[in-house]
């Protein structure tokens, strides 16, 4: 499979305070690379990073250009709450502007319905907005697709939904995918690499199946963790 | 009607509805509170035209604009919420011009001096506000995201600081012509109130922003009117307009479902 992305030796430092520490992997098109580690082990910051909007040593390169699609962590209806907004409106934010047949589409794919598409989007649930966001993005026809946590607030079917729907357009799109994600059983279902960050440096990298075992996550989550694997 | 209540009345309609559009980005930024700050810059501007015997306009602008310049910079600087940048920014230039600010000459720069403009500031008023607002009208949707998401846009591949720079640029050129018609005191209404009353009323973008600007021209139609008739100063009638359609919004205001 043909690189896409090389980190080499890469450090962040935020605040005075070193991050990331030492990183190195490499993304191939068309792989699914997970992220996972505890609370403050750098997975956004990681993501953040890559996406350019913090200054780092090492190496970055990206071996061709990508149009890239961005969920972020925690973004939330607040930021809309002094807005009229629909959900139709907030499509129209993205440059080009989707046209309604597209915007009817993909919030069908996310499984709302067309009658989203004049509710105020401050109103929706969690879940329901945590959904749009997510048509948001695909709208674009991404090529490299970075997801912070995208099922934050999705209930437990609906998490499965958005997995599932991503594992579609991976297949279908070829895209390719970046993911943190607190959810052990999507790492082993879905992901085609993973990348376990531990406080302050990162503790190992590979095939799921692999190098994943109860040691490994002990090591890096601190605890013991049982794993139920998807069959 | 003489020439000079229309000439009022035309500045007070293009500026009132321009702060009523502008102020539907502002609001959603929760940025209406900068506008007072802003205006309030006016001051040591006015000081020094009133000392050095100038229009006063050729005061205001020049002070406002330098003060939103010099928040931006702050910004990006300190990373400091730009209400808290406004606050400072707002604090030195009060405190300075207090210093030397003939107060019993400085009415105008307080309540306004619109029933007085000439011919030329009306020109100049209608060349500003167009250019402004197709700057604004260009930038919208791009601002609005900015403001739901900076990461966001970014990945839009927005380039937020320049943005930001615009966008205060367009709000000081907005609050400086604003100080005509309300004077430095209330300006922030302007702003703050149409985008308000729109913001009850409006269930998506678009109404939002015909309403904000609606309420804006309305307010300054009844305010100059009202002023004009009863002669009564012009700032105080205009907000009390825009203060009074906002209180019919919450009438009309829609449930939230």
């Amino acid at each position: 499979m043909k690189k896409v992305l090389d980190v080499k030796n890469l450090s962040v430092s935020l605040g005075g305070e070193k991050v990331i520490d030492d990183l190195s992997f490499s993304v191939s098109k068309g792989e699914i690379l997970t992220i996972v580690g505890p609370n403050g082990a750098g997975k956004s910051v990681l993501l953040k990073t890559l996406l350019g909007f913090f200054p780092f040593e090492g190496k970055i390169v990206w071996h061709q250009k990508l149009k890239v699609g961005y969920l972020p962590q925690g973004l939330n209806q607040l930021s809309l709450k002094n807005l009229p907004l629909t959900v139709c409106d907030f499509f129209t934010l993205k440059n080009p502007v989707p046209d309604q047949k597209e915007i009817i589409k993909y919030l069908k794919l996310v499984g709302l319905t067309k009658d989203f598409l004049f509710k105020t989007a401050s109103n929706l649930s969690g879940g329901q907005f945590q959904r749009m966001l997510v048509a948001w993005v695909l709208i674009s026809h991404p090529q490299l697709i970075f997801f912070d946590e995208p099922t934050t607030s999705i209930d437990i079917g609906g998490g499965e939904t958005i997995y599932s729907l991503l594992d579609t357009i991976w297949k279908k799109e070829e895209v390719t995918i970046i993911l943190v994600t607190h959810d052990l059983s999507i790492v082993y279902k879905h992901s085609t690499n993973v990348l376990c960050l531990t406080y302050k440096r990162h503790f190992c990298y590979g095939v799921p199946r692999e190098i994943l075992n109860s040691e490994v996550l002990k090591q890096v989550f601190g605890k013991e963790i049982k794993i139920y694997e998807h069959k | 009607m003489s020439n000079q209540i229309l000439l009022t009345l035309i500045s007070g309609i293009i500026i009132s509805g321009l702060a009523g559009y502008l102020g539907t980005l502002m609001l959603s930024k929760r940025m209406s509170i900068v506008a007072g700050p802003l205006a309030h810059l006016s001051f040591p501007g006015v000081a020094l035209a009133i000392i050095f015997g100038f229009s006063i306009s050729y005061g205001v602008f020049p002070f406002v604009i330098l003060g939103a310049i010099f928040i931006w910079l702050l910004k990006e600087k300190t990373k400091l919420p730009m209400q808290n940048l406004a606050a400072i920014t707002f604090a030195i230039g009060v405190g300075t011009s207090l210093l030397f600010l003939p107060i019993d000459k400085a009415e105008e720069a307080l309540v306004g001096s619109l029933a007085k403009i000439t011919f030329s500031e009306t020109i100049l008023i209608l060349v500003l506000s167009t250019f402004v607002f197709f700057i604004i009208r260009r930038l919208y949707q791009r601002m609005m995201l900015i403001n739901v998401s900076e990461d966001l846009a970014r990945t839009e591949g927005i380039n937020v600081k320049m943005f930001n720079l615009y966008y205060l640029l367009s709000i000081a050129v907005t609050i400086s012509m604003g100080v005509y018609l309300v004077g430095g005191l209330i300006t922030a209404a302007l702003v703050a109130i149409p985008s308000a009353t729109a913001k009850n009323v409006s269930k998506d973008l678009r109404s939002y922003k015909i309403f904000a600007s609606l309420f804006g021209i309305i307010s300054a139609i009844v305010g100059i009117s009202v002023a004009h008739i009863f002669c009564l100063p012009i700032g105080p009638l205009v907000i009390i307009s825009n203060a009074v359609l906002f209180f019919i919004s919450i009438i009309f205001m829609k449930k939230i479902v």
